[in-house]
């Protein structure tokens, strides 16, 4: 009965349902809110002058024609806005971002000044008419030319303090590296020299882009002593957080407002337009909305672009005993959330084997590219793109079937992981059975004859989730027994106003669709740390879980002060008629939920407790390759992961296969083409994202029937899981089908046929 | 800037807007009509978030001038549940989870009863073709797919 002893009890009616969206019925009509359709009255557009270069000294900047532009309210540079807001640089882990351009250039894109018109046409037709003129520096692009570059991003590393772990860097000069992780564990040179054999192979991966389609947008509504923002956020707490201290007013003077969000993965994360639109209210003393145009979207944050070496040494049984990771994180111009990326994915940088001596080096780098920051995975699917490609490397070298040479080295239950974390409710042998089974591997296949050959691959990953962050939930059930739920989680997409519905439903045994979820607002939704990393299920459903309990004792002890017998089933609304003499009166729950966190130890990554759960995903691909034109085609794609109990499977479902078909994507064809600094397919004509075309014919999806026995009814998140194993599954196929190997992403058709033709020993020329 | 009174239906009423030459059909219906469901993101009758229908033919409203809708019938999204019920499309998609942020829905369910309207029982070929030209980063295809067909039968009962 192992259901009995998880945190909220025995499962019953709500935890389980494939309940629709609670805003199903709002989304299909096209009346669900975005702050993409909000309009304040008075309300001026801004339209962003951009840098034309990479990098370089601001020399002049003229808006003298703009501002003589009809319609145009007014045209503003970091100069003014230092007039509202003295020392105008944010960021999640270091303040090293201006509002505006101050001084310098960093990357082609970056804000310069902001024209502001009641018609946002107006304001277009006026930022043309803006001209600077810049001292241009040399740039570095490459993550690993910033390495060692004497070309410095940024002259001093400013970090935030709000993580122990960067204080470090406080001051540094002549550096690109904005953060350096180690994990030591075990010797791994003796390790190497141990070993029968040593692999050593490099990866690298693209820069690509998010791509929501409700693109960035804000508006700020500031008066002297208070602020409001309605944005599209998936972390309003912290954007609260950050233009209080910005602006030197206490939290409850700045209210954050968060509709839905029309897509977010990532990208909408700590802050992005909302000090510029901050600035630009208290400037213009009116309401301002900046509505970024998609073009404009490859210049506000991407995705990691990352070069990855990484070396195994194996003994004559083909175990690994030694595994040395040395990772570059291609950070951009801004570091972002990059330095945590950088850090928390280096915990499982090894995989999800069990190797004595590992050594992991992750390096956050400073480049004149648009910022990087978490794209779904937080740094875990660039890295499993290279150890699950590296393991297949291995393994064919070793003559070992790819799916022995995982089993031999998986990590086992209870095993120690890499930094000493024993693996606990990651079933990783049920995931890699499961799909290998699926796969029906080990029974023979069709490898095809004539120029289209066939092949399969598979690939396991592990993910600790981020940890330690906190949330808080209030739950208010009304006179007539109608529960309202204040959560700060921001449904995006994933369905989690549904989930947390579900959970309040199942303590308080009400319908999940009675529940109403209150909409992001810092002035009534408490803490929480921010819509990522598969995190909100987890943390923020156990916050909701005890905020309802808390409801549930207290309609219990009401129940009792009212005389009413023990397991009476009278209904809410009557004990409030009874106590108040009339429909009158609430009852207040709340919850707040913070994991236990031993932190990693300075210089060697060590910790027993780095995460309150582990993700666990597995995938397998099958592929035809057509050898005559190097065309892949992906004719099936599974994917296994554990999210524990699944609160609502359908969702569920829908979060793998879209989080896997995203990943088709940055593994097939998505890539921002960069030519001195411009990104020159800034575009969704010339940027491809996956369509209904590129589905695969057949896809599985399974979460495995398991629950976690610490998360709230036994769930955890699952956002991110199927994005992990997607690449290196189907880059072990093609190798499968035609015996190449790429190394980096993405496989398109070209990087497949030049792989083929240099096999072939008659290689295309380059570019 | 010229300007001009169009005249047109909008959701089976009549209306009349003053508009720019450069206006969009989309941003008269955001601007002057409040109307929401059709939406801008890529700008380049691309991803299909703005699809409107105008004369019977969806079009990508982020590029459709809104001079050219004079005289036209033209019908969003708010106007399927108009009687209160919803179409059996919306239904449908409900019912199969085909979104997630719901973005790009309105312009899948409007693309996808123009579709039904030509094919009543459409193969899954023909669901693509007719699809391919609207996006979804959510990438809800495969339930997108099953919508359709359960749309599908949803409309042959009702006949």
């Amino acid at each position: 009965m192992a259901t009995t002893t998880i945190p909220g009890g025995t499962i019953g009616s709500q935890i389980g349902r494939s309940l629709p969206r609670l805003e199903a019925r709002d989304k299909v009509s096209g009346r669900a809110e975005y702050t993409h359709n909000l309009r304040l009255p008075g309300m001026l557009h801004g339209k962003i002058f951009r840098s034309t270069i990479a990098h370089g000294r601001i020399k002049s900047i003229d808006t003298s024609a703009a501002k003589k532009m009809p319609g145009v309210f007014g045209v503003y540079t970091a100069e003014d806005v230092r007039k509202v807001i003295p020392n105008p640089y944010y960021g999640p882990a270091f303040h090293d971002q201006p509002i505006l351009a101050m001084d310098k250039v960093r990357f082609v894109g970056e804000p310069v000044a902001v024209v502001l018109a009641a018609d946002p046409h107006a304001a277009e037709a006026a930022v043309q008419e803006i001209t600077a003129e810049y001292e241009e520096l040399p740039a570095v692009y490459d993550e690993i030319e910033a390495l060692n570059s004497k070309v410095y991003v940024h002259d001093e590393l400013k970090p935030a303090g709000t993580f122990a772990d960067l204080k470090h860097l406080t001051g540094r000069k002549q550096t690109n590296v904005a953060l350096d992780f180690k994990l030591r564990r075990g010797d791994v040179e003796k390790g190497f020299e141990k070993a029968a054999q040593v692999f050593e192979h490099t990866f690298r991966t693209q820069k690509v882009l998010h791509l929501a389609f409700e693109p960035f947008v804000s508006i700020g509504d500031a008066k002297r002593d208070a602020v409001t923002i309605y944005t599209s956020s998936q972390g309003p707490s912290f954007v609260r957080t950050e233009i209080a201290r910005l602006l030197g007013l206490p939290e409850n003077r700045v209210r954050i407002r968060v509709p839905y969000l029309g897509g977010g993965y990532g990208s909408k994360l700590y802050i992005k337009l909302e000090a510029l639109v901050t600035a630009l209210s208290l400037l213009a003393r009116r309401p301002v909305k900046i509505s970024l145009t998609m073009e404009e979207c490859f210049y506000q944050i991407t995705k990691h672009p990352c070069t990855f070496r990484i070396k195994s040494g194996v003994d004559k049984e083909g175990r690994i005993i030694a595994r040395k990771c040395e990772v570059f994180w291609n950070g951009g111009a801004y570091a972002d959330v990059g330095p945590r990326v950088t850090q928390k994915s280096g915990f499982t940088a090894s995989g999800p084997y069990d190797i004595e001596n590992v050594h992991v080096d992750s390096y956050a780098l400073y480049t004149n590219v648009t910022p990087a920051g978490a794209l779904r995975g937080f740094g875990i699917p660039q890295l499993v793109w290279s150890y699950e490609s590296h393991t297949d490397m291995v393994a064919r070298a070793l003559k070992m079937d790819p799916v022995e040479f995982r089993r031999k080295n998986i990590l086992k239950k209870g095993a120690a992981q890499a930094t000493g974390t024993p693996v606990k409710h990651a079933p990783l042998e049920a995931i890699l059975d499961r799909v290998a089974s699926r796969l029906n591997w080990g029974k023979p296949f069709d490898k095809g004859t004539g120029p289209v050959k066939r092949g399969r691959g598979l690939a396991i990953a592990i993910k600790a989730v981020i940890a330690p962050t906190t949330s808080v939930a209030v739950l208010n059930v009304t006179a007539d027994g109608s529960p309202i739920l204040y959560c700060g989680t921001v449904d995006m997409g994933q369905g989690s106003d549904t989930a947390m519905a579900q959970i309040v439903g199942e303590v308080l045994n009400v319908p999940a669709e009675s529940v109403r979820v209150v909409p992001r607002d810092t002035d009534v939704t408490p803490y929480d740390m921010g819509t990522l990393g598969s995190r909100s299920l987890f943390h923020m459903g156990h916050a909701v879980r005890i905020a309802a309990e808390e409801c549930r004792a207290k309609i219990e002890a009401l129940r009792k002060e009212l005389g009413e017998p023990e397991g009476s089933n009278i209904p809410v609304a009557d004990l409030f008629k009874k106590k108040y003499g009339m429909q009158a009166g609430n009852i207040v729950g709340s919850g707040t939920y913070k994991p236990d966190y031993i932190p990693p130890q300075p210089g060697t990554g060590l910790t027993t407790n780095v995460a309150p759960f582990w993700m666990v995903a597995g995938a397998g691909a099958e592929v035809e390759v057509d050898t005559e034109t190097g065309k892949v085609i992906v004719t099936r794609l599974i994917n296994v992961v554990d999210c524990g109990k699944p609160v609502n499977p359908k969702i569920v479902e829908t979060q793998i296969s879209g989080a896997t078909l995203m990943q088709l994507g940055f593994t097939m064809f998505e890539k921002m083409h960069i030519d001195g600094g411009q990104v020159t397919n800034a575009s969704l004509a010339d940027y491809k994202i996956p369509g209904i075309m590129d589905v695969p014919a057949v896809m599985e999806n399974e979460a495995i029937d398991t629950v976690q026995p610490n998360g709230p009814f036994g769930a955890k998140g699952v956002g991110e899981t199927a994005t992990f194993c997607c690449g290196p599954a189907i880059a072990n196929a093609i190798d499968d089908a035609c015996g190449v190997r790429i190394t980096e992403l993405p496989l398109n058709a070209e990087a497949v046929y030049r792989a083929i033709r240099a096999q072939q020993k008659t290689p295309l020329e380059d570019e | 800037m010229a300007a001009r009174t169009i005249s047109f239906t909008l959701n089976g009423e009549a209306v009349s807007a003053e508009v720019a030459n450069h206006h969009t059909i989309l941003e008269v219906l955001r601007n002057e009509f409040a109307l929401y469901g059709a939406r801008e993101s890529c700008g380049q009758g691309l991803c299909g978030c703005c699809t409107v229908i105008v004369n019977g033919t969806a079009v990508s409203g982020c590029l459709y001038l809104a001079a050219f809708a004079d005289g036209a019938e033209v019908t969003t999204v708010e106007h399927l549940d108009a009687d209160g019920r919803l179409d059996p499309v919306q239904e449908a998609f409900i019912e199969q989870g085909a979104f997630q942020c719901g973005f790009c829905t309105p312009g899948f369910i409007l693309m996808t009863k123009q579709l039904l309207e030509r094919h009543p029982d459409p193969d899954d070929d023909q669901i693509k073709h007719y699809l391919s030209g609207n996006l979804c980063r959510c990438a809800a295809y495969p339930e997108i797919i099953k919508a359709v067909k359960s749309a599908a039968k949803k409309r042959a009962v009702a006949r």
